[in-house]
């Protein structure tokens, strides 16, 4: 073991009793001062209970865990004034003031007097929530309660920092002052542990620790996962055809190990020692490939061993629908009032069939609002909207017939088996007899169900999950696919063979619209309405958006640099 | 104990104290909650029959039998209504505008004058259906035929050493001289006011900091079990002892009850029973960690038993022998009892004594399995 690390595991195991496979399984790790260390990894990967083992709150079945030299599980005493944990929800009283939480926060770890006063000072600078002492923590936005999470997390001047996923539920902006508050906090002797289901937020971090269901897969500064792909990352631009079509023929080339749409390009990464060569697989040929440099998630999708298929074996079982070019969504100053507050307001747009549409923007945006209404889950306090050639203030329920459906965080039945979940959705969408078994067997054949039929959803694999939710969105078969931030917090093959279904399904004439707030998913993209406030700010397509942010200083913003940049951008 | 644990629980107190000021739920269930309560049982339900609409068919028509129909006529509540035939008076039961109705045999004038007793001259008929209101037809029927029977004796020379006289009954209800329900069904019904204030607002306090992720916040600011049960305790014992205060007002002052009893006794009573009830909703809600299992386990856990089990709507002795042996562990019972004892007797140590040792070994009980079932740790 390390002597200058701040915390360590040696072949940490952790097994909840009957659960089917331990959280935790043999982890090793050291935790550096000095440096951020990010724990990555996909929702049910293992990393809060690691955190949470870390601050003594939950004991481990085998291995050892030392935090400054003391065991957290015995020593909780000792570490209580140097130990600063941040769960997942904030752990603030949202009945109580931002003052009111910090005081009691305060009196817990014994600061008072003037120290106390001096850190108040300095923490309510730092946050930028000074102004807000006496609003009720409840009335925050997603970023200062994360920020007054944080200032009272560091009430005591904690050694090290636990943060269990302080990205979620934050627009862009907050996000990137909150990594600018965590930069600031770093000095020698401290360490910080942020962790993320976010890949991108990865790159950010000094060391990382990457975990797929309770393993290390990875572990040191996230440059050295970089060097696995580097020179092997492409991006093909210039095809003839639409970006998903070009994707699905370059993938056709053995020697390509993954590839996702990219705005208007194609992102490839080569197998080692294979060259790509796209245009003998039927991509055109005015296609260019130019190397670019790798990202985390390049690294990690090596690592995994990439993607074997980018064929979607549901777009082959769907009929192919015609695409005309039809408006297939339109509104006309959508609008929604709650009481005195406008959630959406006068929202106008188009939607064509067989595109793939987003809505994005920070929470509380009006983006779930709008995404409510357009589904007929929610009525317009006025405007007008027209669905699938249906007038949703007259139809609602005739609408809703052609929709398919997918909720945040898979709205299955945990409870029920695959089998019992499909044939409950086919009933809800009024199918019966011959057409709902056909239905039910096309499904589990596309998604290969077949040897977990009998499996309780609650049990199987986010994967799989993943697969039933789609399945039950589309076993009648929509004209359009609502699909609410459908792959955030799931592992990048996940995300990936979700994205190849949806791309093949939207070349047979589909239409998707996709609510985010995750800028790897707004470049699957055709069009993107960003909406703020309740207002849209600019629609267009990913690459119009960030040409339209693009300023002196930063000639090619990504995407979340032009989130940032619209969003801010005073109008 | 060294001091900064209590500017600790100090802190934890204050903390309490403002969520329960801030959520206007939590305050109209302590207040309003017993308010509405008392009135429905001081008011709204009662065992008592108010006015009870009794026929009457007089075939005999003598001056005697013509006395009684006049005494059933100045009986209290009694509404006679005079048939002219045992049918229809039948039809008037059926039809539910009757509660009872009395028929006076022919020759019942003769009998009287002669003293023979050949057979059954009054019968009297009441509506089975409802068992209680029955009961009562009868009992006040059979009372006002009693003291019929005595003015006639009188009226014909029997002093009262006389031996005709030797089997007159007097009945006289105790600690409730006028029988009326409410004097014993209010004290009772601050019961389920305690189990709400006490058990389910607690159970739902704690249960919501689980949900909410402070909890695991506060665990790693090092609080004790001991300053988070001390820290929800008090100010749930506070908001307990309010609904108890305006419980008892309402029944006092509003609702007539009387108040036997010293008030030290009362809230003695009160208290005890309180730290039973908040033990359990902290018990409960430590296991649950969830609001909506932790109200549903309260419910079914406090709750009904205080409403069904605790004899101050059902009588306990009525009830099978199995579900008396249940009843003799929820605490409501003894509650109850102490309860009703306090209003009606007074201070009687004999009752209260026993009453208060169950009482006290709930609350020590569930407190004290609460706190050794308290983890610091999530598992």
């Amino acid at each position: 073991m390390n002597s200058g690390a701040v915390a360590s595991t040696t072949a940490l195991s952790k097994q909840f009793p009957g659960a089917s496979r331990a959280a935790l399984s043999e982890v090793s790790l050291e935790i550096r001062p000095g440096v951020v260390t990010g724990l990555v990894g996909p929702d049910g990967a293992g990393k809060t209970t690691l955190l949470r083992i870390l601050a003594g709150l939950l004991l481990p079945t085998a291995g050892t865990v030392r935090v400054l030299g003391s065991d957290p599980g015995q020593d909780m005493e000792t570490l209580r004034s140097s130990l600063g944990y941040m769960p997942q929800k904030f752990g603030l009283y949202e009945d109580l003031t931002v003052a009111e939480n910090l005081n009691l926060y305060a009196e817990l770890k014994g600061l008072r007097g003037k120290a106390r006063a001096e850190t108040f000072e300095r923490l309510l600078t730092f946050t930028d929530l000074a102004r807000f002492t006496k609003r009720l923590a409840g009335q925050l936005s997603g970023g200062m309660k994360q920020k007054l999470g944080l200032a009272c997390t560091l009430l005591g001047t904690p050694k090290i920092l636990l943060l269990d996923e302080p990205g979620v539920g934050v627009d862009p902006v907050s996000r990137r002052e909150l990594w600018q508050m965590v930069r600031e906090l770093i000095t020698e002797g401290n360490a910080v542990v942020w962790s993320t289901a976010y890949l991108d937020e990865a790159e950010a971090c000094d060391d990382v620790v990457l975990l797929s269901e309770g393993n290390v897969l990875f572990k040191g500064p996230p440059r050295s996962l970089h060097a696995r792909v580097e020179g092997r990352v492409f991006l093909l631009d210039g095809a003839s055809e639409s970006p998903r079509a070009t994707l699905r023929k370059a993938r056709r080339d053995p020697a390509s190990l993954d590839g996702v749409v990219q705005g208007k390009s194609v992102r490839l990464i080569a197998r080692a020692g294979a060259t790509l060569e796209p245009t003998r697989h039927g991509v055109s040929s005015e296609a260019l490939l130019r190397r670019v440099a790798p990202r985390f998630e390049d690294g990690f999708i090596d690592l995994l061993g990439g993607v074997s298929s980018a064929e979607s074996a549901l777009a082959q079982a769907l009929a192919e629908r015609p695409r005309d070019g039809r408006v297939v969504i339109e509104t006309r100053a959508l609008t929604k009032k709650f009481g005195d507050f406008v959630a959406a307001d006068s929202i106008s747009l188009e939607v064509q069939r067989g595109e793939v549409f987003g809505l994005l923007g920070p929470n509380g945006a009006g983006k779930s609002t709008t995404f409510k209404m357009l589904c007929g889950l929610l009525a317009p306090t006025s405007g007008e909207a027209e669905v699938a050639g249906v007038d949703l203030r007259r139809g609602r329920a005739a609408a809703r017939q052609r929709l398919g459906y997918m909720a945040q965080k898979f709205s299955l039945y945990g409870h029920l088996s695959i089998a019992q979940n499909l044939e409950f959705f086919a009933g809800a969408y009024a199918l019966t007899g011959k057409t709902k078994k056909e239905a039910i067997e096309r499904l589990v054949a596309v998604f290969e169900f077949g040897h977990y039929l009998d499996t309780k959803a609650g049990e199987l694999p986010l994967g799989l999950k993943q697969r039933l939710a789609l399945a039950a969105a589309v076993l009648h078969g929509p004209e359009i696919l609502f699909l609410d931030e459908p792959t955030s917090g799931v592992d990048p093959l996940t995300r990936r063979e979700f994205w190849t279904h949806i791309n093949g399904i939207v070349e047979r004439g589909v239409t998707v619209l996709v609510t985010t707030h995750f800028m790897d998913e707004a470049e699957y993209c055709d069009r993107i309405a960003l909406i703020s406030q309740g207002k849209t700010l600019a629609i267009g397509t990913p690459d119009e958006l960030k040409a339209q942010a693009a300023t002196a200083e930063l000639p090619y913003p990504t995407m979340e640099e032009a989130f940032i940049g619209l969003v801010g951008r005073p109008s | 104990m060294s001091a900064a644990p209590l500017f600790r629980l100090a802190a934890l107190i204050k903390k309490e104290l403002l969520q329960i000021l801030r959520d206007p739920s939590t305050l109209i269930i302590a207040t309003l909650f017993p308010v509405l309560l008392m009135l429905i049982f001081g008011s709204g339900i009662s065992l008592d029959s108010t006015v009870v609409r009794l026929g009457v068919f007089d075939q005999d028509g003598s001056p005697p039998a013509r006395r009684l129909v006049e005494t059933y006529r100045h009986t209290p509540g009694f509404r006679v209504v005079e048939g002219k035939s045992t049918d229809e008076l039948s039809d008037l039961l059926r039809a539910g505008k009757l509660q009872g109705f009395v028929v006076l045999d022919q020759g019942l004038g003769r009998q009287v004058l002669t003293g023979s007793r050949v057979r059954p001259v009054v019968q009297i008929v009441t509506d089975g259906a409802e068992p209680n209101g029955a009961n009562f037809v009868a009992a006040y029927a059979q009372g006002a035929f009693a003291v019929w029977s005595e003015q006639e004796l009188a009226r014909r020379g029997y002093g009262p050493r006389s031996p005709a006289r030797a089997f007159s009954l007097e009945t006289r209800a105790w600690f409730n001289p006028s029988t009326k329900s409410r004097n014993s069904l209010l004290p009772g019904s601050v019961t389920l006011v305690m189990m709400v204030v006490g058990a389910l607002l607690t159970a739902l306090v704690v249960a919501r900091e689980w949900e909410r992720g402070t909890m695991e916040a506060l665990l790693t600011a090092g609080v004790s079990r001991f300053e988070l049960l001390v820290s929800k305790l008090i100010p749930y014992f506070l908001l307990g002892q309010v609904a108890f205060t305006i419980c008892v007002l309402m029944a006092h002052l509003y609702f007539d009850v009387p108040l036997r009893g010293s008030i030290g006794t009362l809230y003695l009573v009160g208290s005890t029973f309180l730290g039973g009830a908040l033990g359990m909703g902290l018990l409960i809600s430590t296991l649950m960690r969830n609001q909506y299992n932790a109200a549903q386990v309260t419910l079914n856990a406090a709750f009904l038993p205080g409403l069904m089990l605790s004899g101050f709507l059902f009588e306990i002795r009525s009830m099978p022998v199995a579900i008396q042996a249940v009843s003799s562990i929820i605490p409501a019972r003894y509650f109850v009892t102490a309860m009703q004892t306090v209003f009606q007797a007074g201070d009687v140590w004999s009752v209260l004594t026993p009453s208060l040792i169950g009482l006290g070994l709930a609350a020590v009980g569930f407190l004290g399995v609460t706190f050794f079932v308290t983890r610091r740790r999530l598992e």
